[in-house]
Formats: C-alpha cells, structure tokens, sequence
C-alpha cells in the first residue's frame, strides 16, 4: 500500500509540472459522466413512449409559446407532473417524455412558484385566462403573479412565421413542407372568429380556434399566449393511453 | 500601453452594430444592438481620447519596457472594482425579486415584472459578480504561483471587457425579454457565441501564464482553475447549441428538444454550480485561506484525491434536477448515487481548507477577514452535505419545486461564494493599491456579521417555507381529499417571504459596507479605530512574576 501511494504520488507529480498532461487529464475526468448520461437519450428507444396525437405546435400556439418564454413564465410555473397521487389528482396524468419531444427548449421548469401548468389547456375559459393575465388578483385574491395587461394591447408581431418553422425542422421538428407553406395564412386564421379552419385542423389535430383575447378585430400578444395555454397537455388521448411499464 | 488597437475595434464594432440595427429582422435584436452600439460608442470615445499622437522630427528614445519584471495588476483592479460593483447591484435586484414575491404590485411590467427579474438577479450574482471575482483572483493567483506576467499582453484587458460587454448584454437581454429560458443560460445564440470567444481567450491567457512560469510546480489554486475554465467551456458550448432563426434576429430553437434538452440543460447547470461556483472558487481558497493564516495548505494529498474526485464525480450529478420526471429512471438513479459520493470530495475541500488554520486558529477571534473565510468554508460544507441530502429521491420528492430548493442555493451562494470573495477582496484591496492595510477592519466586522445573519435567516426562513409548501401540496384529510389549494399554499407563505427580504436587506448593506471599505481604502484612508482584541484579563487572575526582593 505504501508503495502504491509513493508510485501514485510520483506519477502525479508528472501531471503537476506538466499542463498539457493536467489539461488532457481534467477534460477526461469531466467528459465521462457527461457521455454516458446523455449520449443514451438519444439511442435507447423506451427513453420517449410512442404515443397518438403528438404534434408540432400551430404558428400561433408557437408565437405563444415563444412570449411565454419571454415573459420567463417558466421561472415559476413547472409543465411537469410526477406521478404521485396528490400530484395526479391536482393536475392530471403524469407527464410523459413524448408529451414535450417538440419543445425546444423544454419547459419542464423547476419551481413551482405557481402552480403547474403541463395541463392547463381546457381547464379555463378564455375570457378566465385573458382576465388572470390581465389581473390575477381579481380572479385568484391570494395570487402573487405580476400582471400581464400590456400583452393585450401589444399587436402580435413575428416576421416569417414560416422561417421559424423551418429553424425548428432543422433541428428536427417535423414540421411538413405544407406546414411550412401554410404558415402565414394559419398563424392569422387560428385567432378569427370566424375563420375558415379546415386546412388548419387537417394539419394540426385539436387545434383549439376562435377569437381567444376578447377583441376580434386584433391579433394580440395575448391571443397567442392564451392559444399556447389552451393546447397544454391536451393532445394525447389519456382515456386510450396505455403505459408501457417496462423497462424505464 | 497603445489604444490605436482597440479604438479601431471598437469603432468598427460600434459601426457593424448599427448596420445591424438597420438589418435587424426583429424588434428585440434592434433594441438589444443599439445597446451594444451605445455601449461601444462610448468605449470608442474613452479610448479615442487616450491615443496620442507622436510629434514631428526624430522618434523619442523609449526607455527599455521592463513591465516583464511585474506582474499585471491594473487589470486585477479594475476586476476588483467590478466584482465590488457587481455585487451589490446584484443583491439589490435580489432584494428587489424577493420584495415582489412578498408584494406582487411592485412588478412593473412589461421590463420590470419577476420573470424577467429573476434571471437578472441570478447572472448579476453568478457570472457578473462571482464571475468577475473568478477572473480577478485567477489572474493574480496564477501570475504570483507561477513567478511569471500574464501571458499575451492585452489579451488579458479583452477577456475583462469582453466579460463586461458579456454581462451587460445578457442583463439587458433579460429586460428586453430576450431569452433562450434555459436556467443560467438564457442569453441568445449571438450573446452566446461572443462569451465563447472570450472564454476561449481567457483560456489561452491563463494556459500561456502557465506554461511560461518559473515555478518548476503548478500549484494547486490552479489545477482547480484551470479545471474551471475548460469545463465551462465544454458546458456552456454544449448547452447553447440552437438553431437561430435568422442571423439577424434575436430568436434561435434549442438543437435538443424534450427529455434530452431537460437532461442536457441540467448537467449544464449542476455543473455550473459544480465548476463555476465550486472548482474556480476553492481556487481561491487555496491561495487566499493560507495567505491569511500565514500556514501551508494542510495536505497536499488530500487536495490531490479531493481535486479528481470532485471534478470527475459533479459532472455525473446532473439528473438529481430530474426527480421523478419524464427522464428514464435509470437516469435519475444514477444521478443520486453520484450525487451522494460527491459529499466526500467536497468535504476533503473543506477539511483541508479548515485544518489549514491548524496552529492559527486564535487569529480568528482577532482577524475578520480569515474569519470570514472559516465561515465561508463552514457554508460551504453545510452546502455540500445538504445537496446530496436533497438528492435522494424521498427528501427531493418534498423539496423539489419548493423554496427549500431557493434556500439551499442562497446557503452555498451567500454563504460559500459571497464571503470567500469578500474576504479575497479584503485581502487584495490594500496590496493592489499599495495600502498600509484596510480602511476600517471594524467594518469588516460589521460586514461579517450582517452577512452571517442575513445568510442565516435567509436559509432558516425557506427551510420552512419550502417543507411547509411541500407538505400543503401533499396532505389529506380522513375522506381522502386534498386539504389545501394552490392558493391557500401561496398564503400561507407571506411572513416568511416579508422576512426573507429582511435577510436580504441585512446581506445588501454588509455589501454596502464593503464598498465603502474598499472605496476609502483605495483613496488612501485609514481609519483610527481600535484594534479587534481578545477578551482582557481580570486583574486578579494574571501570571504572577517574582518581585525583585528589596
């Protein structure tokens, strides 16, 4: 023992006057752990269920989704539910990995500030969201969330739509070139009241449509963050939805 | 020194800038360059002012430059001063973000509301104050461990600035709402990629101080630091690959999505606690900690098992983050296992630098700043117990989601960060501005005990508010039922929120105590003051010496 530590020591006072040999061993040691955590998620199949009903987001759900990562929404509200019963009966099914394969980023979160929002979407009416956004004590006294009223009066301005569709497909979202295509003319008809929907649902399943802010005439901010929150969790078919129980 | 160089540069920036603001395809990155234009503008302006010109006839004889024969300094004061800065405006947003979550009418929205507020007061502490602090410290560490200059002249003054820009522009990014949402990575690709640079630049400063050095040995602050450096690198390069959508618009889609984005994001960001917030700053502590005490570092041994444990063990703890989430449970596994071997690399940092103060141990009662050192390295470990605590799964299935998770981080950031920094301020100030010794160590005094209690309300305060949330969330009553709303949860959490803004405004003025310590010291004052002394003798109970007989 004695003399494995004086030949450890010795071998590490190479390192210790050589920085290229200390630079080389530090990037080693860190690299590891990444490597094989990581590296994995992208290989092994029962990392994401297969599920029915996944889709990218709806131009407009896309834009809302982009200001609530603005507004840094996710700072307070958690979009993950883990499986425990209180959890279950508060918010819903746990979530699943599929359930946020299109997001990118991820907003998984990690407080919870406020309380979790992975499947808000029907929950509320539209004029209950546009009126917590707009004045959250009004509608939840004991709230502690800011106000949001200015997203009401802002115009919902994203120049090419469709180049941030085509950013998320080469990243790897599969986002159809009819997707790409139809992006301007979805982004506008989702929020019309009354608006000509077919070739929007047939691209989008569940896509929840309508005048979302309370003011038909405008395409807001708000009309795209309410359009964001109205599809939470909301695509996959729980009632049909088998768990794999294997092997995760 | 010549400014013709960076004038030029900084011309051309401010220049390039303004075409981009012309090109700009989205209001955010228009409003986020003309920042960046104004910021330059006014770089190009100082140092248009500082180039002189040569006059006519035969060139002056220049005496022979023998700054080789110094260390570079003026760079470490300038990092001094913007550590000092930086840190108190980075505790007063902290302040600023707690006051909001007690009193939600003191958001201003849109720029001043807490999502935005958040992220400001996370980075100014992290990388603009600690991250300031980091580069200060490395830089006069490595010059003075290694009996050599920094390397590469100027090249030191561009990883300075170049941080600064670095911060500003993410500060300003957050209020105008330019995010990528990634926690301690939200600035956007553009932001990103300029930080790289940098980063590289300061790699290569640090690496060629090193290699030139006269010091057959490299000691071992700089194994920790240079461990740092490349791993940030790694991390932050990694963690920041997106797709933007036009290069000349402030959006871009991380390349990763879901499950593989949360998990890459988390081994970013526990490694940015890991190597930012660790491995750079027990750097500190084992140049500062001797230097104080006046003794050898304890074993060398015990830094050699503790350095490669450490590094090699953090970077695995990744998915603790991850508890009970869509990662595959062999993940989550994984990262509570190596999460709780961490506990003893990290206590080996602290026991050495703890044992270091063997034989000094009574200059505690009279020295403040080792003082705060020991409290320092005394949070630190409560820190590093705590976390591989709150990382086995029961505990995290409580603390997840929760304040307590908010108090464990502001024990190991107020607690271990903030006073090791302090005190390496302290230490720095009076030898870089060549000072008999500091202002007022009764200051020092004062700040250590606002710190301490601020850091210990602080902590005690969202243990309780944390556990208290938890177990709302989670209780039933006999029928089955869930008891408590959301709502009712956020209620019951209001005195504790009103006294964590106290603890913050107890740390905030031991931060403006500080500054004012170090602004006095540096324009050459001293206060009169008694010295710190142990406790005096009663006169009756003192070593009796033979009288002379008459």
């Amino acid at each position: 023992m004695a003399n494995f530590t004086k030949r450890f020591l010795k071998g590490h006072a190479k390192l210790e006057r050589n920085v290229s040999l200390l630079f080389v061993g530090s990037l080693s040691a860190v690299l590891v752990g990444g490597i094989v955590e990581i590296a994995p998620l992208f290989y092994l199949e029962n990392t994401i269920e297969k599920v029915e009903g996944m889709r990218p987001y709806s131009p407009l759900e896309l834009a809302g989704r982009n200001i609530y990562i603005r507004e840094g929404c996710y700072v307070c509200h958690s979009q993950m539910i883990r499986p425990f019963r209180d959890e279950v009966e508060r918010y819903g099914h746990f979530s699943l990995a599929a359930e946020s394969m299109y997001d990118r980023p991820f907003q998984w979160g990690s407080k919870r500030t406020g309380p979790d929002l992975a499947r808000v979407g029907a929950r509320y009416s539209n004029e209950w969201h546009v009126q917590h956004l707009i004045d959250p004590q009004s509608v939840v006294p004991e709230s502690i969330m800011p106000k949001y009223g200015f997203l009401a009066e802002a115009d919902l301005k994203v120049e090419n739509i469709e180049s941030h569709l085509v950013a998320n497909r080469r990243v790897g979202v599969p986002y159809t070139e009819a997707m790409v295509q139809n992006a301007k003319a979805d982004f506008v008809v989702q929020a019309n009241a009354d608006g000509d929907w077919d070739g929007l649902m047939e691209r989008y399943p569940k896509v929840v449509t309508g005048d979302f802010d309370g003011d038909p005439k405008r395409l807001t901010e708000m009309d795209a963050l309410v359009a964001y929150l109205q599809m939470l969790g909301t695509l996959v078919d729980f009632s049909t939805y088998e768990p794999e129980l294997k092997g995760r | 020194m010549r400014f013709e160089t960076p004038f030029f540069l900084t011309a051309s920036g401010t220049f390039l800038a303004v075409v981009l603001i012309a090109f700009s395809e989205d209001k955010g990155f228009a409003q986020h360059m003309s920042v960046l234009a104004a910021v330059l503008l006014l770089a190009s302006i100082v140092l248009a002012r500082k180039i002189t010109f040569a006059p006519a006839g035969p060139a002056p004889v220049v005496s022979v430059d023998n700054s080789e024969n110094e260390y570079m300094d003026e760079v470490i004061r300038y990092g001094v001063i913007a550590t000092a800065f930086w840190g108190v405006v980075g505790f007063l947003v902290g302040v600023v973000a707690a006051a909001q979550l007690a009193w939600p009418e003191l958001n201003i929205q849109p720029y001043f509301n807490f999502g935005r507020i958040r992220p400001l007061h996370t980075s100014a502490v992290i990388f603009a104050f600690g991250g300031s602090a980091l580069i200060a410290t490395s830089f006069y560490i490595v010059q003075r461990t290694c009996r050599a200059r920094l390397w590469g002249g100027n090249l030191a003054w561009f990883v300075f600035w170049g941080y600064q820009l670095f911060i500003v522009l993410a500060a300003t990014g957050y209020l105008l709402g330019i995010t990528q949402s990634k926690e301690y990575a939200e600035p956007e690709w553009y932001v990103d990629l300029w930080l790289t640079i940098v980063w590289v630049a300061y790699l290569v400063v640090f690496i060629g101080t090193i290699v030139k050095r006269n010091e057959p040995h490299i000691y071992v602050a700089n194994w920790f630091f240079l461990a740092f450096i490349v791993t940030v690198a790694m991390l932050h390069v990694v963690n920041g690959l997106s797709m933007p959508v036009s290069l000349l618009g402030s959006k871009s889609y991380s390349a990763f999505g879901g499950v593989q984005d949360a998990l890459t994001q988390w081994w970013y960001g526990h490694n940015a606690v890991g190597f930012f917030l660790t491995a750079g700053f027990l750097g500190m502590m084992y140049y500062f900690v001797p230097k104080q005490a006046d003794r050898p570092v304890y074993s060398y041994r015990l830094s050699i098992i503790h350095f490669w444990g450490l590094i090699f063990l953090y970077i695995w703890a990744g998915p603790h983050h991850l508890h009970f989430t869509a990662l595959p449970d062999w993940a989550q596994t994984l990262g509570m296992v190596f999460s709780i071997m961490l506990w003893m690399p990290s206590w080996g940092g602290m026991i050495n630098g703890l044992m270091t103060l063997q034989g000094a141990w009574d200059k505690v009662r009279t020295d403040p700043i080792l003082r705060m050192m020991v409290i320092s390295l005394a949070f630190y470990g409560m820190s590093t117990f705590e976390g591989p605590m709150m990382s086995i799964k029961t505990v995290n299935s409580l603390s997840h989601y929760t304040d307590w998770t908010i108090g464990h981080v502001h024990s190991g950031a107020l607690g271990w960060n903030g006073m090791i920094t302090f005190s390496a301020l302290y230490f720095l100030v009076p030898r870089l501005w060549g000072r008999e010794r500091l202002y007022s160590l009764r200051l020092v005094n004062w700040h250590f005990w606002l710190a301490t209690l601020g850091i210990v309300l602080y902590a005690a305060v969202m243990w309780v508010s944390g556990i208290t949330q938890g177990l709302m969330w989670r209780e039933y009553d006999a029928e089955g039922y869930l008891v408590y709303t959301f709502a009712e949860s956020i209620a019951a959490l209001f005195p504790y929120y009103v006294a964590r803004v106290f603890a913050g405004i107890l740390f905030l003025s031991g931060g403006l105590v500080m500054a004012y310590n170090i602004y006095m010291t540096i324009r050459g004052h001293e206060r009169l003051e008694d010295a710190l002394r142990t406790t005096p003798q009663p006169v009756n109970d003192r070593p009796v010496v033979a009288q002379p007989a008459e």
